[in-house]
C-alpha cells in the first residue's frame, strides 16, 4: 500500500510539473510539442527491453521483442522529426 | 549497477524530461529542449540495459535497430504536410507498446508464480485499455488523415449506447483480472473489447475536429506509458507518462475552447452538425458574390500598404506554403508590410500551420495568434484568406443559433478588403455558409491554393 501511495503521489505531483511547463508552449510550437513529448512517452521502451531480456517464457520475449520495436519506432522517430521540424523555426534575422 | 544508482539516473532522465518540454517554450531554446529529451531517454535506456537481470541482448539488439531503422526512415521522409497523421501513428505506437509490456509483466507474473496484488492487476488492466484505445484510436486518425479512409464523420444510430455498452463490458473483464489473475485469456479480452472501442471511439469524427483527437490520443499515450509505470513500478515511467499526459490534456482544451465547444460535444457531440439541416443552397450567395481575375487582385495588392495571409487546410492541400512564401517576399519588396494570422484550430492539428510557414522559411515572429491579429485587421489593406471557411465566419459573432456561435474567429472582415482563394462556395466542416464570401469588401478568387498564388505573382510581377 505505501508503494501505491508513493507512485501516486509521484503521479499527480509530475501532471502538476507538466501543466505548468507546458502551459507556456506558444502556439507557434504545437506540433514540435506533440511530436517531442509523444518522443517522450516512448519511455515504455524501458519496461519493453526488461521484457524482451529477461527471456522467462517464449511469449514474453515475443511480447518483449514487438515492444522494443514499437517504442523504438516512437523514441528515434519522434525526437529526429522534432529535431527536424524546430530547425526550420527562425526568426527574420537569422535567414 | 546497484539499484539505487539505477533509480538515481532514472530521476535525472526524469529531470531531462522536464528540461525538455520547458525548452519547447521558446523558439530558441527549443533544439535545445529536444536534444534534453533525447539524451534523457538514452540515459534511462542506457540504465536499463545495465540491469542484472538481462539475460540476452541479441533480442534487444534486434528490436532496437528494427524500431530504430523505421522510426528514423518516417522521421526523415515524412513532408510537412503529412505531420499529423505522423504523430497520430507514433502516437499509436506508443500505445501498442504499453499494452505489450503490461502483457508480457502479467504473463510472467503467473509464470514465475509471483505474488499479484490487486494494485498490479489493476494497472495491468489500465495499461491494457487505456494502450489498446490509444493503438486503435491513432490507427483510425492515421487512416482518416491518410486518406484511407473517409474523412467524413461516421455517425449511425444508437452509437453512443453501443460506446457505452462496450465501455461498461472492457471494465467488467477488466474486474474480472482481479478475480481471476492466473487466466491470460482475460487479459487478452480486455484488449480486445478496448481495440474495438477505440475504432468506435474515433470514426465518428470528423475532419475539422481531428485536432482535438490528436491532442487526446497524446495524452492517451502518455497516461498509457504512466500506467504501464504502475504495473512495472517505475518512477521514470510514471513521471514522463504524466508529463505527456498533461501536455495532452492542454492542448485539447486550447483547441476545444478555440472552437468554443465542450470536449464532450467534440468527442459525441453534433459532430460539425453533418447532415442537420439544410445544405448552404445557391440562393444564399446568389447575386452577391464578386469574383475577380489574378490580375484585379494584384491591382488591390499593387497599392496595399499592410497585407494579413490567413492560411487555413486549403493551403496545406494544395502544399501551397513555398508560393505564399514567395508572394509575401514579393509584397515586402513593394514596401507592404506582411503579417500571417493563424487560428488555433486551422489545419489538422494544433500548430499545423505554423509548421508549414516554418518549413517555408518564413520567420515566426511574423505569424501572429489569433487576438495579436485581430487587433491589427481594422488597419489592414487587404486580408488573404487561402483555404480557410469557418475559422472566418463572422456568424460566429452574429447569430446566436449558428452551430460555431460564440466560436473566436479571425476578424478578416474588418480589413477593408478581403481576398479569399478557394475552390469553390461549398461550406466548411460546420457546414453552414459563410456570409465573408459575400460581403461588399470581399473577393473571390476561385481555384486550387497554389495555382492560384502563383498566378497572383505572375500578375503581381507585371506592375
Amino acid at each position: 500500500m505505501e508503494g501505491l501511495i508513493t507512485s501516486l503521489t509521484i503521479f499527480v505531483l509530475a501532471i502538476f510539473v507538466g501543466f505548468e511547463v507546458i502551459t507556456k508552449v506558444p502556439p507557434t510550437l504545437h506540433t514540435p510539442l506533440m511530436s517531442g513529448s509523444n518522443a517522450i512517452s516512448g519511455i515504455t521502451l524501458v519496461g519493453a527491453l526488461l521484457s524482451a531480456g529477461h527471456q522467462h517464457t517464449l511469449l514474453t520475449t515475443v511480447l518483449g521483442f514487438v515492444a522494443v520495436v514499437f517504442a523504438t519506432v516512437n523514441v528515434v522517430g519522434g525526437f529526429l522529426v522534432t529535431h527536424r521540424m524546430l530547425g526550420m523555426f527562425r526568426k527574420k534575422e537569422d535567414r | 549497477m546497484s539499484g539505487a544508482l539505477i533509480d538515481l539516473s532514472y530521476l535525472a532522465a526524469s529531470a531531462l524530461f522536464v528540461f525538455c518540454l520547458k525548452g519547447l517554450s521558446h523558439p530558441r531554446t527549443a533544439v535545445r529542449g529536444n536534444l534534453y529529451g533525447a539524451l534523457g531517454m538514452l540515459l534511462a535506456v542506457t540504465v536499463t540495459l545495465l540491469d542484472r537481470q538481462i539475460v540476452s541482448f541479441e533480442i534487444i539488439a534486434a528490436g532496437l535497430l528494427v524500431g530504430s531503422a523505421i522510426g528514423a526512415a518516417f522521421a526523415v521522409k515524412v513532408p510537412m504536410t503529412a505531420m499529423p497523421q505522423m504523430v497520430a501513428l507514433f502516437n499509436g505506437f506508443g500505445g501498442g507498446a504499453s499494452v505489450l509490456v503490461a502483457g508480457a509483466s502479467f504473463l510472467e507474473a503467473i509464470a514465475l508464480g509471483e505474488l499479484r496484488s490487486d494494485r498490479f492487476l489493476v494497472a495491468v488492466g489500465a495499461s491494457g485499455i487505456i494502450g489498446s484505445i490509444t493503438f486503435w484510436g491513432s490507427l483510425v486518425a492515421f487512416g482518416k488523415l491518410q486518406g484511407l479512409i473517409s474523412e467524413q464523420a461516421m455517425v449511425f444510430k444508437g452509437q453512443h449506447s453501443i460506446n457505452a455498452a462496450i465501455g461498461i463490458v472492457c471494465a467488467f473483464l477488466a474486474g474480472l483480472l482481479l478475480v481471476h489473475p492466473d487466466d491470460p485469456a482475460n487479459y487478452v479480452s480486455v484488449v480486445g473489447v478496448a481495440s474495438i472501442l477505440g475504432v468506435f471511439l474515433v470514426i465518428p469524427i470528423g475532419g475539422a475536429d481531428m485536432p482535438v483527437v490528436i491532442a487526446l490520443l497524446n495524452s492517451y499515450s502518455g497516461l498509457a506509458g504512466a500506467a504501464t509505470g504502475f504495473v512495472l513500478d517505475n518512477n521514470v515511467l510514471i513521471i514522463a507518462g504524466s508529463l505527456v499526459g498533461a501536455s495532452g490534456i492542454i492542448l485539447t482544451r486550447i483547441m476545444c475552447r478555440a472552437m468554443n465547444r465542450s470536449l464532450g460535444n467534440v468527442l459525441f457531440g453534433i459532430g460539425g452538425t453533418v447532415g442537420t439541416g439544410p445544405a448552404p443552397g445557391e440562393e444564399f450567395y446568389e447575386g452577391k458574390v464578386k469574383s475577380a481575375s489574378p490580375e484585379e487582385i494584384a491591382m488591390l495588392f499593387d497599392t496595399a500598404r499592410r497585407a494579413v495571409i490567413v492560411p487555413g487546410y486549403g493551403m496545406a492541400v494544395s502544399q501551397a506554403q513555398h508560393a505564399v512564401r514567395d508572394l509575401a517576399n514579393l509584397l515586402e519588396s513593394r514596401g507592404c508590410e506582411v503579417e500571417f494570422a493563424i487560428h488555433p484550430v486551422a489545419g489538422r492539428m494544433p500548430g499545423h500551420m505554423n509548421v508549414l510557414l516554418a518549413e517555408a522559411n518564413i520567420p515566426y515572429d511574423k505569424v501572429k495568434e489569433m487576438d495579436e491579429a485581430n487587433s491589427g485587421f481594422s488597419q489592414t489593406d487587404v486580408a488573404l484568406v487561402i483555404g480557410a471557411n469557418d475559422v472566418v465566419n463572422p456568424l460566429a459573432r452574429t447569430d446566436p443559433a449558428s452551430p460555431i456561435a460564440g466560436m473566436p474567429i479571425l476578424d478578416v472582415d474588418k480589413a477593408r478588403t478581403v481576398v479569399v482563394i478557394k475552390r469553390s462556395l461549398s461550406p466548411g466542416f460546420a457546414g453552414i455558409p459563410n456570409p465573408l464570401f459575400a460581403a461588399d469588401n470581399t473577393v473571390m478568387l476561385f481555384g486550387d491554393g497554389k495555382k492560384a498564388i502563383l498566378e497572383l505573382i505572375a500578375a503581381l510581377k507585371e506592375f
